[in-house]
């Protein structure tokens, strides 16, 4: 019982700083890149304008999808290691 | 065959689609009603969720939106679509491992207290009645424009179709119905998208031809747009803003709005296991992104074909004469969603941006009078298979489009609504012994009773429903989601904390909304100006819902430390939906 409590706990953490990584990763391109650091990648030329405005329009989504699918791959191997699985 | 017979061919063909899956799936047991059985494919359900969420205003409004305002409107695009990921790791596996029916479920059990639930099933009802009116006035317009009736029969005909799939099938016809209309809309959204950017630019991925070349001008499409509308006295298209903390804030109240709302999140109850979920969001917004990665270009690629329609020859060259105005300007004209006014008696067509100061000279200059064309943003995708020439077919697979993005939202609120009524209100609060063929009777009631309500608001709209919207965007991030993020990630929240949590939220954006906007909406009633210069630190009422979120958090947390711990069971409970073992038993409740 205090193993599996134990067990529990250090699952939580490393999906706590799993989350906590991929939500860094998501302020970045949505928050960052398409609209506050905008200036500072307006050097950054593309498609007839510059890369903080493809992130605004499309680049925030792409990598949204990406951070979901990467987060559901890694923790659904955490849930194995850590032999919480369904 | 005349337009208005293609265009019936093809409603009436998804028509007898959803009714035919309607028949098919009817539910037997209050689980099927509620959650499909539990046995939906995450994929089947990821875009069954896709056409849950994207409405009419997705669908309809949003590109018409990104073409007005440019880069500034890019917070539709990140914030309706970035609460995934806040979905897919801070909520949806967990509630899924909870196993219960609907949010107040959990808001109620985690909490223990049936002030928690009732705070909870409050906020659902006024945000998914909300939402409803909206759907139910965009399917009329469809209607009306569509298929030559008036735009309240075609609010009695929607709700007669959602009424046979949705009292019947609940949930399980409700899933199938979504899926079918999802692949409406997306043929309907992509296909005049694909034609519009291969004449433009040649390149048939609309989401690629937007950053490509402009076959005409032999330079990068947006490079002409601006050029085009700097020439007309309008912002640059690519323009940045100056107010970034606003746009901040609006993306962030967006974003957790959309994983708050109940209708949403109860989608992912239906998937077999709790490693479903999450996939499940992930195949969501894959669908949604097929959508809303071609929506700005749709709206940049329409702007442009716009203006180039207005001044064929360039902004310095006379403009358009009336007369030779294209077939589709005639019909929406019909339809009062475009007017014209000849301000300088030339003839022809003078669009402009007539409030910008610096350029009244060159207007004046070019003897032009005042802005004479008003185009209505919600006609922009409508209208985009005539502006491109495309064939008939294409525009009755628009209509049918629209009227499937309406209707797959409506149902999902419906869903929501009834299970609320049925389940949290009368199951666990009013008559905790009522048998399971009773509560199904209820919550068929109950579905008809809000189906009927909707037809009502949308029959007779509040004026202030486009406010309204934001309204339920506010309160889903103020009260729901800090509630539920909350009870799954600290143990130490109870329910004072939580109840005290979500009023604070929930009262302080709507004092902020009605300040500006006006006591309950009425129009004289607001305590100040609803203008920049009057926001707080520059904070729009729309972009509020942030901020209520933030006040949420503090208060919950200030008055859970300051009041005893939840008791053992409730912090096991905690630990026990943060894993997903044992998630078939948590079920069969």
């Amino acid at each position: 019982m205090a193993d599996d409590k134990a067990n529990a706990a250090a699952y939580w953490k490393a999906n706590v700083r799993l989350i906590t990584w991929s939500l860094v990763v998501w302020a970045l391109v949505s928050y960052g890149f398409a609209i506050l650091l905008r200036p500072m990648l307006a050097g950054i030329p593309i498609g007839g304008t510059d890369l903080g405005f493809w992130f605004a329009q499309q680049g925030s989504i792409i990598t949204f999808i990406a951070i979901i699918f990467h987060y559901a791959w890694r923790l659904n191997k955490l849930d194995k290691e850590f032999g919480v699985e369904e | 065959m005349s337009q208005f017979a293609i265009n019936l061919l093809f409603v009436g063909a998804s028509f007898a689609l959803y009714i035919g899956i309607a028949i098919w799936a009817r539910a037997g047991s209050t689980k099927e009603f509620y959650v499909a059985g539990g046995g939906v494919n995450p994929i089947t359900n990821g875009m069954a969720t896709a056409a849950d969420w994207m409405s009419a205003a997705s669908f309809i409004s949003m590109a018409g939106l990104i073409a007005a305002g440019g880069y500034a409107n890019s917070t539709f695009l990140m914030g309706w679509t970035g609460g995934y990921v806040l979905l897919a790791m801070l909520l949806a596996p967990y509630l899924r491992k909870f196993g219960k029916f609907t949010v107040p479920d959990f808001i109620g059990d985690r909490f223990y207290s049936r002030g928690a639930r009732l705070t909870a099933v409050i906020c659902l009802i006024i945000m998914s009645v909300t939402y409803v009116i909206g759907q139910m006035t965009g399917a009329g317009v469809a209607f009306s424009r569509f298929l030559e009736v008036s735009s309240s029969a075609g609010i009695w005909i929607a709700a007669a179709i959602v009424f046979l799939y949705a009292v019947f099938g609940g949930m399980k016809g409700i899933t199938y119905t979504q899926v079918a209309q999802y692949v409406v809309l997306i043929i309907a959204y992509t296909i005049p998208a694909v034609f519009i950017s291969l004449q433009l630019t040649g390149n048939p991925i609309p989401m690629f031809g937007m950053f490509s070349t402009h076959v005409e001008s032999g330079q990068p499409l947006l490079t002409t747009l601006d050029e085009v509308v700097r020439e007309l006295g309008f912002r640059d298209y690519t323009a940045d803003v100056s107010n970034k903390l606003n746009m901040v804030l609006f993306t962030l109240s967006l974003m957790i709005g959309t994983a708050g709302l109940p209708h949403v999140i109860i989608r992912f109850f239906t998937v077999p296991k709790v490693a479903d979920a999450r996939w499940s969001a992930g195949w969501t917004l894959v669908f949604i992104a097929l959508l809303y990665l071609t929506a700005p270009a749709v709206a940049s690629m329409a702007r442009l074909n716009l203006l180039t329609t207005i001044y064929p020859d360039g902004p310095n060259a006379p403009a358009l004469a009336y007369e030779a105005r294209p077939d589709w300007v005639k019909t929406w004209e019909q339809t009062g969603l475009i007017r014209w006014e000849d301000k300088n008696n030339d003839g022809r067509i003078q669009m402009y941006n007539d409030a910008n100061a610096d350029f009244a000279s060159t207007a004046e200059a070019r003897g032009w009078a005042g802005n004479e064309l008003t185009v209505n943003n919600d006609i922009l995708v409508l209208a985009n298979p005539e502006i491109a020439n495309l064939p008939g077919w294409v525009i009755g697979l628009i209509a049918a489009g629209g009227i499937a993005a309406a209707l797959s939202t409506a149902a999902g609120l419906l869903l929501a609504i009834s299970s609320a009524i049925s389940h949290d209100l009368i199951k666990n609060i009013i008559n905790p012994d009522i048998s399971e063929k009773g509560e199904m009777m209820a919550a068929r009631i109950s579905m008809a009773g809000a189906i009927l309500l909707a037809t009502y608001l949308g029959l007779n709209p509040p004026g202030f429903a486009a406010q309204v919207v934001a309204l339920a965007f506010g309160i889903a991030a103020a009260s729901l989601f800090p509630a539920l993020m909350m009870g799954i990630f600290s143990k130490r929240v109870n329910d004072k904390g939580a109840i005290a949590g979500m009023l604070a939220g929930l009262l302080s954006t709507l004092l902020y909304i009605f300040t500006y906007l006006g006591w309950f909406f009425i129009s004289g009633t607001n305590m100040l100006a609803n203008t920049p210069d009057n926001w707080l630190f520059g904070i729009s009422p729309l972009s509020f819902g942030a901020v209520g979120a933030v006040i949420n958090f503090a208060v919950a947390y200030a008055v859970s430390l300051s009041t005893e711990e939840p008791p053992q069971e409730i912090q096991d409970l905690v630990e026990s939906v943060r894993t997903p073992k044992g998630a078939g038993a948590a079920l069969d409740h």
